[in-house]
């Protein structure tokens, strides 16, 4: 008996919740080098185990049977996609989490908010006014990040998509949302306010993201992820719950930093990316100068003499590696080469792939050691001591036109220095522009020459011709 | 706890998450999202504590749909974070080139 009493102690539970929520810290801590982050998410993953155990000793915790069936739901859904997924459907899965979590706290707070007008009217306004927060934080992020996911998973067009007024719309759903939810605060005990609150919310998470372009999704995705760490904290605050306050605040701390660095990356508030559509106005400078202007093109046999006979190469990947599902094959390149005493590193820069970070967890996977992967800062003193720049799949982060040309569209986005290698190779499928529909001077470059083709086929018969060699 | 109180541990928990996760290299900051979804799966907690009072068939079944998505985020946010950290691996473990040692 005396057991079962000290195990319901709240302050027992309570204390629980303090590990619970170092250990969150600890894991994220030790997140901070390849070498031990692996330990930091088992220690993540153990803290999140005690938060659960301590929760369900709480003496007013009961219908376990509706708990297991929820666990059990989550988990059915959860570890097979989390097995399966492919590296290169990160940004989709990532998209997903966001959406449910965004949407598990805004169902929380609206049962919430029912009970405790079936048991004697509002909320007190210190419960209340995180509530209404978490619940138009998280619908808009339940939506927002759906439409996230269809647009990764090319489900809906990529491509902006705008009404006219939107902006309009958007400041008057946010208007709703704010109204409602005023006036529920001012005492107005209305269920039906509540739910219009969630609709309105969830309107304008599906209009703030329809408008972005896929290049701006990597910071769409930090956003949501930041949006719903903060919703679950103000769910925290609602359910007085130390362990939620903490542990949503850190995601939404990762999440903001994520978005800072991601918008820095592309030389672009997040304003800016909001009001959405990159090059959507006017045609881009520099593509309508009417001349055709000389490119060098090269064959596979002249890019392996030159990469065999280099001292060091540096390979520039973007998306379009991926898309070729090229990775491995240019590792293969890579240690073919290194045999030969070349010494190769990649240049990533921070918004290659379609999330932060993506294009290192797809190189990682075809067993690049992660000390070869490095960051633009650190790479960009270094091209002038490279013989050879393998540009592959990659356009606008290596326009020197962001460098140079005070009229591009993408002047002072920060870039890789490749052009300043020796010698440049660009792969390509063809001459049409990246993304973002800028002319890249690079290709026009005297000491660039470009490979036409499939990424994936063009590094099989280079790697082809080094062994031949 | 009163609100000023839980508003303290708030502002203290967002400095000290800017401080580590400020620390995280970009190589892993894949993993970092899918780790951070993982803990936002705490939300959980939220639809735990609240299930046992709820009274009727709407309120449960939303609670449940809650812990459904909180699982989710849980249990799948912290197995393909533990499945993309360990791809990252040193040289030393596959053998690779040996770029590191000195030749002589």
């Amino acid at each position: 008996m005396y057991t079962a009493t000290f195990l319901q102690d709240p302050d027992f539970i309570r204390s629980l919740y303090i590990v619970a929520f170092a250990l969150f810290i600890i894991d994220l801590r030790l997140m901070n080098h390849p070498r031990t982050a692996r330990k930091g998410n088992v220690i993540g993953a153990v803290g999140m185990g005690i938060a659960v155990i301590a929760t369900l000793l709480i003496e007013s915790v009961g219908d376990y049977g509706l708990i297991a069936l929820g666990i059990a739901i989550g988990t059915v859904v959860g570890v097979p996609a989390a097995r399966s997924v492919k590296m290169t459907a990160m940004p989709q899965m990532v998209a997903l989490f966001n959406g449910v979590g965004g949407g598990a706290v805004a169902l929380i707070s609206f049962v919430e908010y029912r009970e405790s007008v079936a048991v004697g009217g509002n909320p007190e306004l210190e419960a209340l006014i995180p509530m209404l927060f978490a619940a138009v934080i998280g619908s808009v992020s339940f939506w927002g990040s759906n439409i996230a996911f269809g647009k990764l998973q090319e489900v809906l067009p990529g491509r902006p998509i705008q009404l006219p007024g939107q902006q309009f719309v958007n400041f008057g759903l946010l208007a709703v949302c704010v109204g409602c939810a005023i006036a529920i605060a001012s005492g107005t005990e209305s269920e039906g306010l509540f739910i219009l609150i969630l609709v309105a919310a969830a309107v304008l998470g599906n209009m703030f993201v329809l408008p972005i372009g896929g290049a701006d999704m990597p910071v769409v995705i930090s956003l949501l992820n930041a949006f719903t760490g903060l919703s679950a904290a103000a769910a925290g605050l609602a359910l007085d719950n130390v362990a939620l306050i903490v542990a949503g605040m850190l995601v939404g701390a990762s999440g903001s930093i994520l978005t800072m660095l991601m918008a820095e990356a592309m030389n672009r508030s997040i304003a800016n990316i909001f009001k959405g559509g990159f090059g959507g106005g006017g045609a881009a400078p520099g593509a309508g100068d009417g001349e055709e202007k000389p490119v060098r093109s090269t064959d596979p046999a002249d890019v392996a003499i030159q990469l065999a006979y280099a001292r060091k190469v540096v390979v520039a990947p973007g998306y379009g590696l991926a898309v070729a599902q090229a990775q491995h094959t240019v590792r293969e390149l890579a240690d073919e080469l290194e045999k030969r005493g070349v010494e190769v590193r990649y240049a990533i820069h921070p918004v290659a792939g379609r999330m932060p970070g993506h294009m290192n967890v797809l190189l990682a996977e075809a067993d690049v050691p992660y000390d070869h992967l490095k960051e633009m800062d650190e790479i960009n003193p270094e091209f002038p001591q490279t013989d050879v720049a393998l540009v592959i799949g990659a356009n606008d982060v290596t326009n020197p036109a962001a460098r140079e040309q005070a009229d591009s569209p993408i002047y002072g986005m920060p870039i890789l220095d490749v052009d300043k290698a020796e010698s440049v190779i660009v792969l390509k499928r063809s001459m049409n522009t990246g993304f973002a529909g800028i002319e890249n001077p690079l290709f026009y470059a005297e000491n660039t020459s470009l490979l036409f083709g499939d990424a994936k086929e063009s590094v099989q018969k280079v790697l082809k011709e080094v062994e031949d060699l | 706890m009163d609100l000023l109180t839980e508003l303290t541990i708030l502002v203290l928990a967002a400095f000290v998450g800017f401080e580590v996760i400020s620390k995280v290299p970009n190589t892993l900051h894949t993993p970092l999202m899918s780790a951070t979804n993982a803990i936002h799966g705490i939300v959980l907690l939220g639809g735990l504590y609240l299930i046992g009072p709820a009274e009727g068939f709407l309120d449960n079944f939303l609670l449940v749909i809650a812990i459904a998505f909180g699982t989710i985020n849980v249990v799948g946010g912290f197995l393909v974070t533990d499945r993309m950290l360990e791809m990252f691996r040193r040289p030393s473990l596959r053998g690779g080139p040996p770029d590191a040692r000195p030749r002589d």
